[in-house]
């Protein structure tokens, strides 16, 4: 049976691994390819990259980062961040990427996710939505959570999933930073929607949240975090051993 | 020496970076005495098999690999280029293969319900169903990385592993010295580099 990934998330920038709660205030962490490794090592079943870099200097430094990466770690990688255009999902995909995930290049394009698709595949192209309740209805944010698009959440996953997403991640930003679980009302409207692996992101603070998920929504396929695996609060390897004692489908 | 076979299909950067990871000596050719000269070869694959057919056939590198297969040499086919290893796919139609093994390449939705999810993506636990020594090196229920929406059928002879996914999917085959793998083990962690290890420490004369 399939099993349940574990993802952890790492913002790049400027060539260090950094994590902002709530989108602000970054604080360093560590090397991007040590942390890979290290998390590989540890059981993590899939990495992502999300270069927040706005500069070509750091642009060139992050695909480096990513080549490196992809020598010595041999886990499916994501990359996300900057992906504007076709030459984007082809500059990091030759740098080792497996998959390559579009969050406001999509909304700036909605081409974009249908000629990526068709280029290499709907199992390379990942969705990734900033998602926000504003007045009862989840709305698509876009530059980092910053930005209201006023496009209903559901219906633009749809969307993009029809024109060949492959996989989503949902990324509240209303649970995103509070470490009190995952947004399931949310990844629930979500699952009901697509018939594609969706990945929950924002929101665990500790394991018994990732129990919780799996137990509750069956259809999500993965957990997505950062902090707490770069803090050390929640160990890939007790998180895997808990998902097992819960008879949630894991690789040990 | 191991060589990749290039013919202009996929990205061949991970396949090689973890060959070299083993202390593998790795060459990435579309050069046919590179090839013939080769221990062991590997086609990698993805994307649509019509068209990494007609790849190779335009390359007349089809016709290479069915030869040094013939005469013995060591192949492995990954993903993709484990589906070009059968007779034939009908994958938006029906495209012929280079006939190394029995069998035949079909969409995974024709033996599962609609309510699953393709592609098949994701860690997946190997079933064992015969010894082979490409699994000198790991364990039955040991989990690989799949990425796929089609499958290899009415290949009972050959298959060495499945993996559970609705129905009992062909994770790996082998007929003598022809291999292949339908999961990445470029991905799969270090149980992906011990099956390659283990398939680049083959030595012809000691597969029967």
């Amino acid at each position: 049976m399939i099993t349940k990934r574990i993802i952890p998330c790492l913002d790049v920038k400027n060539g260090r691994v950094v994590k902002g709660v709530n989108f602000e205030g970054l604080s360093d962490v560590s090397s991007p390819i040590t942390l890979a490794k290290f998390y590989s090592d540890c059981g993590a079943d899939e990495l992502v990259f999300y270069d927040i870099t706005a500069s070509s200097d750091g642009r060139k430094l992050f695909t480096d980062i990513l080549t490196q990466t992809a020598k010595e770690v041999f886990i499916p990688l994501t990359v996300g961040g900057g992906i504007n255009t076709v030459a984007d999902f082809d500059r990091v995909l030759k740098c080792g990427a497996d998959k390559v995930s579009v969050n406001s290049g999509a909304i700036k394009n909605p081409s974009l996710i249908g000629e990526a698709a068709k280029l290499y595949g709907d199992q390379c192209v990942v969705l990734s939505a900033d998602i926000k309740r504003v007045d009862g209805v989840f709305r698509v944010f876009a530059k980092g959570g910053r930005e209201n698009t006023g496009m209903e959440a559901i219906e633009w996953i749809k969307r993009c999933v029809g024109n060949g997403a492959g996989e989503v991640v949902v990324n509240s930003i209303d649970t995103d930073g509070v470490k009190k679980g995952f947004d399931i009302e949310m990844l629930q409207a979500v699952c009901d929607a697509v018939n594609v692996p969706v990945i929950a992101s924002g929101g665990a603070g500790k394991i018994g949240d990732f129990i919780t998920l799996f137990n509750t929504l069956p259809k999500v396929d993965a957990g997505l975090a950062a902090s707490i695996f770069h803090f050390g609060e929640v160990k890939i390897s007790d998180l895997k051993a808990e998902m097992a004692r819960n008879n949630i489908p894991t690789r040990l | 020496m191991v060589a990749i076979v290039d013919y202009g299909v996929g990205n061949l950067f991970s396949l090689k970076s973890s060959l070299l990871a083993i202390g593998a000596d790795v060459v990435v050719t579309c050069d046919k005495d590179v090839l013939k000269s080769a221990d062991s070869i590997i086609l990698p694959g993805v994307g649509a098999f019509e068209d990494a057919a007609r790849k190779l056939n335009e390359s007349g590198l089809d016709s290479v690999i069915i030869d040094l297969a013939a005469s013995g040499k060591l192949l492995l086919g990954i993903c993709l280029g484990m589906q070009l290893l059968f007779e034939k796919s009908y994958e938006y139609g029906e495209h012929k293969g280079l006939g190394l093994i029995k069998g035949s390449v079909k969409p995974i939705r024709d033996v599962v319900d609609n309510e699953l999810k393709i592609p098949h993506i994701g860690w997946n636990p190997l079933i064992f169903k015969k010894e082979n020594p490409l699994f000198s090196k790991i364990h039955n229920g040991d989990c690989v990385y799949f990425v796929h929406s089609y499958y290899a059928d009415n290949c009972e002879e050959s298959v060495i592993a499945t993996a559970e996914y609705g129905a009992e999917l062909t994770a790996a085959v082998a007929n003598k010295n022809v291999f292949g793998c339908q999961f990445h083990p470029e991905k799969s962690g270090n149980v992906g580099l011990l099956i390659l290890k283990a398939f680049v420490e083959l030595k012809e004369n000691e597969i029967c």
